[in-house]
């Protein structure tokens, strides 16, 4: 290819921001919206996104899911790129639509041109962007949880590993069985509180036991339960989203603790 | 066996707070885990041996029919009998009969998940039978008068400390106490209170862990060799396995039995592998005189034209519930049937009926360990999320989930109402939870925040934020 310019035209990435991080924990949004920005990207956010139907999707609710489906199907239409800072929510864009619309040609066309291009966020910054020249730090150390979806069904286990070892004064330590689940599980979490408990508490002892005195993770939904359980028992451990470490956003309080 | 599926909640609920149970339980997944990684990473490109034998199965379930026929012929070609058992009860009339022309009074019984499923020992026992079983684990269980809970180790949930007991009360009436004792003394004791019942049973039953349609032959693996005592010793053998079982040849089945020996127990193979075909011939030295095989249906028929299929490809090795983080937290009893785990809350809902057992699709995260590490490539999570979409179409979904569905489904459909709704909302709740950075309660999250603070969100959305960026940089 000839290259007439410096620089060719940036490719356009949208940001698929996941309905918990929207509502939850913005500064996530913003983080990845840096990284991207910062791997040579220009960023949209469609408005017209909510939620991927995940809820739906999970709970067998296929009619609604296939709304959600569509809704976002649309909002997503038309850039090079789509990444996700989550890798349950990457995955049902993925996976999931697919599946929901085997049988409806129209949509199942839509769905594979979408999952081909939407990606995880450390996935897409490893292997897409390419991007070794983090500017971030955090003193101290820390262990990576693999959560669930995008271990097993999105292969992400040393993308997040990679990228985690170029930040600055971070030492990563493994927890013993880091790919067992934390017990979020969705709506299960509150289903089955009870199993959901005795599974984020075995994640907490594991957790604690590296001695590390942060857990990162890719998916808000699991650090909200781990955080959620760390903090009842009044741990120091503190919790955040990769994209968080990565963009070196970790000044603001750590999910669950508060400004005092 | 009768399900009582239905007490899941309470049942699981129980099981958390049994301190034995979570001490056997962890030692057993820690030893099956850690077993099976060990075989795996020494065997050259296991994933290629699963999908051989996810080939295998696929081709076998295409042509079931013909291959049972064939399997049929070779059975007789070889001296023995084939049944049909369409269902349970079928099962276990073929089995009644059999043994009452035999004119048996003792009959001995391996480990058998078909004999369980269609509850064998209750049906012998009811015609006057006495059952007897020779597996370790279903030894100690019968004795317990529990079902198994887990498909092969079946009494994985006790301690060493609670069989001593058990083995007290029934082998010396108390008179040891609860001491403590060694687990080859155990065994030992066990096996000297067999050996007079292999030596006198008059018929024995085993299942079988493949059918060769080739030969005619059932394949039987054992740790302890009771299987073989128990097809050798009697005058009559009876085989019990569902028709899922059959693979085409022998080839196939030393395929399936190296898939086998690896993701249950993580050994290159099992310590006894016999092939059994046909009863004694003229010049054998021992054998049974008549050897049966019951074929069992049991719903079985009605998955090869759906789905669920896949299911059927299943080997009954286990790894499914040794990875599943919610049998490790349980237990198998919860599932309150024969198959417990994630192989069984895809079976029971199938077998059972879905009304009996809504909870059994649900209580699961979806994490995926379980596919990941199944020999023949079943698709757990996808098929427990399908039978969720089954119970939601039937209005078998729990009210709540069904509200919150409706309500959160009304917004998430409406992006403009829904980015409105969220800004107000989520700005009221990050004021309140500002200070502490959690709450430690919240109205309708008492799932949530009955164990666990839920954490304050951060004052806006990031639409929001996002939108303030935009403007801030066009100036
Ligand atoms: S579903 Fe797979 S892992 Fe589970 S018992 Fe069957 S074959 Fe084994």
């Amino acid at each position: 290819m000839t290259n007439h310019s410096d620089k060719a035209p940036a490719e356009r990435v949208a940001l698929f921001v996941t309905c918990l991080v929207d509502l939850y924990r913005p500064s996530v949004g913003l983080a990845t919206v840096e990284l991207l920005e910062r791997a040579g990207y220009q960023i949209d956010v469609p408005t017209g996104q909510t939620c991927c139907g995940q809820p739906a999707w999970n709970s067998g609710d296929n009619r609604r899911a296939g709304i959600l489906a569509r809704q976002t199907m649309d909002a997503l239409a038309g850039y090079d790129h789509v990444v996700v800072p989550s890798g349950s929510c990457a995955s049902t864009l993925i996976h999931g639509y697919p599946q929901l619309f085997a049988d409806t040609p129209e949509d199942l066309i839509r769905a594979e041109a979408l999952a081909a291009r939407t990606w995880e966020l450390t996935r897409f910054l490893v292997e897409v962007a390419g991007l070794d020249d983090l500017d971030a730090g955090l003193s101290g150390s820390a262990c990576y949880h693999d959560a669930c979806a995008g271990l097993r069904e999105l292969g992400i286990k040393q993308q997040p590993r990679q990228l985690l070892a170029q930040v600055d004064g971070l030492e990563l330590r493994e927890m013993a069985d880091t790919e067992a689940c934390c017990g979020f599980g969705g709506t299960f979490c509150v289903k089955y509180p009870e199993i959901s408990s005795r599974l984020v508490s075995d994640k907490a002892s594991a957790i604690e036991q590296t001695g590390a005195d942060t857990v990162i993770a890719g998916d808000l939904g699991c650090l909200m339960n781990i955080a959620g359980h760390l903090t009842r028992q009044g741990s120091a451990v503190r919790a955040y989203h990769i994209a968080e470490v990565l963009a070196d956003r970790t000044d603001h309080p750590a999910i669950g603790e508060g400004e005092d | 066996m009768q399900s009582t599926t239905r007490e899941f909640p309470l049942k699981a609920r129980q099981a958390l707070e049994d301190e034995q149970l979570r001490q056997a339980l962890d030692k057993a997944r820690d030893g099956f885990v850690g077993k099976r990684q060990t075989a795996i990473d020494n065997f050259p490109d296991f994933d290629s041996l699963r999908h051989r034998g996810k080939a295998i199965k696929d081709h076998t379930l295409a042509f079931l029919d013909v291959y049972l026929e064939q399997f049929e012929a070779a059975v007789e070609a070889a001296g023995g009998q084939v049944h049909w058992a369409e269902s349970a009860i079928d099962a276990q009339r073929i089995v009644t009969d059999i043994c009452r022309q035999a004119k048996a009074g003792r009959v001995t019984k391996a480990k058998t998940m078909a004999g369980e499923e269609v509850a064998l020992n209750e049906a012998l026992e009811a015609a006057g039978f006495e059952a007897v079983e020779t597996d370790l684990g279903e030894y100690i269980i019968q004795l317990a008068k529990e079902p198994p809970s887990h498909i092969i180790a079946p009494a994985v949930h006790k301690t060493r400390q609670q069989i001593c007991e058990l083995f007290d009360k029934h082998h010396h009436d108390g008179r040891l106490g609860a001491a403590l004792r060694e687990v080859p003394d155990l065994v030992n004791e066990a096996r000297e209170r067999l050996r007079e019942k292999f030596l006198t049973a008059d018929v024995g039953i085993t299942g079988a862990n493949f059918l060769v349609a080739e030969s005619g032959s059932i394949a039987l693996v054992t740790n302890e060799g009771n299987a073989d005592l128990t097809h050798t010793l009697p005058r009559v053998h009876i085989a019990i396995a569902g028709i899922e079982k059959l693979v085409p040849t022998l080839d196939d089945a030393a395929s399936m039995l190296r898939l086998l020996a690896r993701s249950a127990t993580g050994q290159d193979t099992s310590t006894y592998t016999t092939f059994v075909t046909g009863p004694k011939r003229g010049d054998d030295p021992d054998g049974p005189e008549a050897f049966h095989v019951v074929l069992l249906d049991n719903g079985r028929s009605r998955m090869l034209g759906n789905r669920y299929r896949e299911m059927l490809r299943c080997i009954r090795c286990g790894a499914c519930m040794n990875h599943c983080p919610v049998y490790g937290a349980i237990g198998g009893h919860a599932y309150g049937w024969v198959y417990p785990g994630p192989m069984g809350s895809v079976l029971t809902p199938l077998f059972t009926g879905l009304d009996g057992s809504r909870d059994l699709p649900n209580a699961c995260t979806l994490n995926g360990r379980c596919a990941s590490v199944c020999p023949v490539e079943i698709p757990l999570p996808d098929l427990l999320r399908d039978l969720r979409r089954q119970q939601f179409e039937r209005g078998l979904t729990g009210r709540n989930t069904r509200l919150g569905l409706a309500v959160w489904g009304f917004f998430a459909r409406r992006p403009w109402l829904y980015h409105t709704c969220a800004r107000f909302g989520i700005a009221a709740l990050g004021r309140l939870g500002r200070r502490k950075g959690r709450f430690r309660w919240l109205p309708l999250a008492r799932g949530w925040t009955a164990t666990r603070d839920m954490p304050s969100p951060q004052r806006s959305t990031f639409q929001q934020l996002w939108k303030q960026r935009q403007k801030e940089q066009r100036r």
